[in-house]
């Protein structure tokens, strides 16, 4: 992919990603992530996982989300009323994040070989589906297994939850 | 040229947007999204990470498959996060932190 498509992606990944913390209305937040999860999942095919940036769209930006909206709209949430900041807890959000970023940039530069480029691949005619499948299925079958219990656990955990009693 | 320290810098920014989200905003529900920025931070990570790893002209396909399971074990967190949400909100009416402080010390 070239560093065009690359920068603009993840542009587009973090001007919407800051508008999801921005905007006072819910569901432009919601909107936002969307459009972010989206280019997050270019920025995936661009490193050449095909496979987990149609899961990324099909998920994320299709599963998700549309639950997200359906909560927002369902619990009828307005934006919210301008009102004003807490002082302390903006000042020492605004200091934990700024070191972090420091933190990240520092362990980037100091990481030896992370300014070279990547090295060519050949994945064959299976292309990555296979790879990712044969690998999912064989060295971590139990894993997938206990996922899908999670899963389940999950679902059942959501129904008991929503019943209108709760004992 | 794009090398694998733009996709970390990119992916650190995208975290501390999302923990910004988490320490600055008091909507629960904006607060559950700036989570899922995060998680989606440390799969691009992750991803970069496989894609630098090359082996036999292949890339590590383990980071793939670790973050198959971060996005499956994420959208099982949402399904049971709003489902929490939506019962505070029959319980209290509200979805602001502030007024959800029975705990708080």
């Amino acid at each position: 992919m070239s560093p065009l498509l690359f920068w603009i992606f993840a542009a587009i990944m973090l001007v919407f990603g800051g508008m999801v913390v921005i905007h006072r209305n819910p569901v432009a937040s919601a909107l936002s992530l969307v459009v972010s999860f989206l280019a997050l999942a270019a920025l995936f095919v661009s490193l050449d996982a095909y496979f987990i940036g149609v899961i990324q769209i099909l998920v994320y930006a299709g599963a998700v989300m549309v639950l997200f909206l359906f909560i927002i709209m369902l619990l009828d949430l307005k934006a919210e009323l301008r009102r004003r900041p807490n002082l302390p807890a903006v000042c020492g959000g605004f200091v934990v994040i700024f070191l972090f970023i420091v933190a990240i940039a520092e362990v980037s530069f100091r990481f030896q070989g992370g300014d070279a480029s990547f090295q060519p691949i050949a994945q064959g005619p299976q292309g990555d589906i296979w790879h990712v499948g044969m690998i999912l299925f064989q060295r971590y079958n139990i894993a997938l297994q206990v996922v899908g219990t999670l899963i389940l656990v999950a679902s059942i955990g959501v129904v008991v939850l929503s019943k209108r009693e709760l004992k | 040229m794009v090398t694998l320290n733009d996709y970390l810098i990119v992916s650190g920014i995208l975290f501390a947007i999302g923990f910004a989200g988490v320490l600055l905003r008091r909507n629960v529900i904006i607060i559950f999204m700036a989570l899922e920025l995060m998680l989606n931070a440390a799969n691009l990570s992750l991803i970069g990470f496989a894609r630098y790893n090359v082996h036999d002209r292949l890339p590590d396909y383990n980071g793939q498959v670790l973050a198959f399971f971060i996005i499956t074990v994420a959208a099982a967190e949402v399904t049971v996060g709003l489902a929490i949400i939506v019962a505070l909100f029959r319980a209290r009416q509200t979805t602001h932190v502030e007024d959800i402080n029975t705990l708080k010390f």
